[in-house]
């Protein structure tokens, strides 16, 4: 069910951050829908193929957005079911998104230009910091809760695990963020508005892609967000009645209210230098690895 | 209390991690003086039984003091003699020095509690978060070449032994205490002189350049 969700709200989130953005720079913003909009436009029109790209380019958007897909369908929504849980399923989330992560590269790399590789190249090694932080963050949750499939240790989230594990779970949440920001390319990691070749990581990948491709590509990223977002609303609303309506609502706000987070961090922080990155990214795998110290030395404690 | 030492020992090893990470001499400092706060209140939290006595609290008053305010103000003090403000170039880098960091962390939590004390410990972090701190110590004290960098990583190295210390603190003697502290005080004031002296004969705080050193003209010719 969770999935479902997700999939419906994904674009929306990314018209609130657009909005929070617009909000603090004094606009009115793009409409809520706009990236509906734009997605709807993409998938009408026609696709573009230079002559030096092989298959490898055009598998790159629809391998990528099936493995995301694939993802979402393990993510929790709070209380709200995911559609399949086993224990350990969040190691297969973690590598399916590599999996989606390694197409995007390939498919990079597929157009033989030298501005496109830089932008893989730097993907690649931030996301070799970032995969850490995220195991290590959702095993300190595990820990804590005692629970090993991602349904499972986020249906057992609720104020009386906050009194109990507080420490634990207030440090994952912000290794969570930090890693939410950094995988969708968020300020200060990454700058998504910008198209300055010596600044941009993700967006450049993606240069060379149109139409339906294109379209593909948002739709993913616009999930990737909001299955990030669903974890964090996860840990910050711990709201978990049974009540399958009032659950899903309440995890739905705070869902959007991880997306005005992010769109408030964007407005209020400027970009890391690209050299400071790799040392936040190694930061947010400490705090996780001392909230899975902290998670063991409670299990130890008699 | 097992609650609240436990969120103290956390922030101890918080403050660890960003002494790793920093470069800039201020903000080392800063957490060393924050790092001394908490372990003032550590023995406070870690008492069991619940009791105050005199003697905890003037122990707690006297590590606050000293660690929290005075050796922080010397090295200040020794940065604006020295104008020097950053660590730049260590032997490690700094995302590399946190990943070493995590390890020593690992190892820590590893060997805190294969060791078992004969004192059932106030929180199952205590002996871990004092060996780290301890490594934490030695490892800025390695990598690290300003001479001030290195009296912040024996100050952090000192702060682990303490926090090992407060495991036994109801029984350790107050003169003991006491008398540690001047030694490290004394210590921080003979450092903070020597900086000063470094720095005026050979223009840095290099330490790593002092291995050179030879008498009379050689030395010369090296700088």
């Amino acid at each position: 069910m969770a999935a479902i969700i997700l999939l419906i709200f994904a674009p929306l989130l990314a018209g609130v951050i657009n909005r929070a953005k617009a909000f603090f720079a004094g606009r009115t913003g793009q409409p809520l829908l706009q990236v509906y909009f734009d997605i709807a436009k993409l998938l009408r029109k026609g696709v573009v193929y230079s002559r030096t790209t092989t298959w490898v380019f055009r598998a790159g958007p629809i391998v990528s957005l099936a493995a995301v897909l694939c993802a979402a369908c393990m993510i929790p929504l709070g209380g709200v079911r995911a559609l399949m849980s086993f224990p350990g399923d969040f190691i297969l989330v973690a590598y399916l998104l590599g999996l989606a992560r390694f197409m995007t590269v390939l498919a990079a790399l597929d157009t033989g230009s030298a501005f496109e590789g830089m932008g893989a190249s730097r993907e690649v090694q931030f996301a070799a910091l970032t995969e850490p932080a995220l195991l290590l963050a959702l095993i300190s949750i595990g820990s804590a809760t005692g629970d090993w499939s991602l349904h499972e240790m986020f249906a057992v989230v609720n104020a009386h695990a906050w009194a109990a594990h507080g420490a634990v779970l207030a440090m994952a949440t912000v290794a969570l963020l930090a890693v939410l920001l950094v995988e969708n390319s968020r300020v200060p990691f990454d700058d998504p508005n910008t198209h300055l070749e010596l600044t941009m990581i993700h967006e450049v990948m993606v240069l060379d892609h149109s139409g339906p491709d294109l379209a593909f590509i948002e739709f993913g990223a616009s999930v990737k967000f909001a299955m990030f977002a669903a974890l964090l609303s996860g840990l910050i609303v711990p709201v978990r009645t049974g009540l399958a309506w009032v659950d899903a609502s309440a995890a739905l706000a705070g869902l959007f209210a991880v997306a005005v987070v992010a769109g408030v961090i964007e407005s209020c922080m400027a970009r890391l230098r690209i050299l400071r990155v790799p040392q936040m990214l190694v930061a947010a795998s400490v705090l996780a690895g001392v909230a899975i110290l902290v998670a063991l030395a409670q299990g130890v404690a008699p | 209390m097992t609650m609240l030492a436990s969120i103290a020992l956390v922030l101890l090893v918080l403050s660890n991690i960003r002494l790793l990470g920093g470069s800039r001499l201020g903000t080392l400092i800063q957490t060393v003086a924050i790092q001394g706060v908490i372990l003032a209140f550590l023995p406070l939290f870690a008492h069991p039984g619940g009791g105050l006595n005199y003697e905890l609290l003037a122990m707690a008053a006297a590590t606050g003091l000293i660690k929290g305010l005075v050796l922080p103000r010397m090295l200040t003090r020794a940065v604006r003699d020295v104008q020097v403000r950053r660590e730049v170039e260590p032997i490690v880098g700094y995302s590399t020095s946190l990943l070493v960091g995590l390890a020593a962390l690992a190892v820590s939590a590893y060997l805190g509690w294969k060791l078992s004390p004969a004192e059932p410990a106030v929180s199952p972090l205590l002996v871990p978060v004092a060996i780290f701190t301890v490594l934490v110590g030695l490892f800025l004290i390695m990598t690290r070449r300003k001479a001030l960098t290195q009296v912040v990583g024996y100050l952090v190295f000192e702060n682990g032994i303490y926090t090992f210390g407060v495991s036994l603190a109801y029984r350790q003697p107050l003169l003991v205490e006491l008398s540690v502290l001047l030694d490290v005080f004394v210590g921080v004031f003979v450092m903070g002189i020597i900086v000063f002296h470094i720095q005026r004969e050979f223009d840095h705080i290099d330490a790593d350049k002092l291995s050179l050193l030879r008498d009379g003209e050689s030395q010369e010719e090296h700088q």
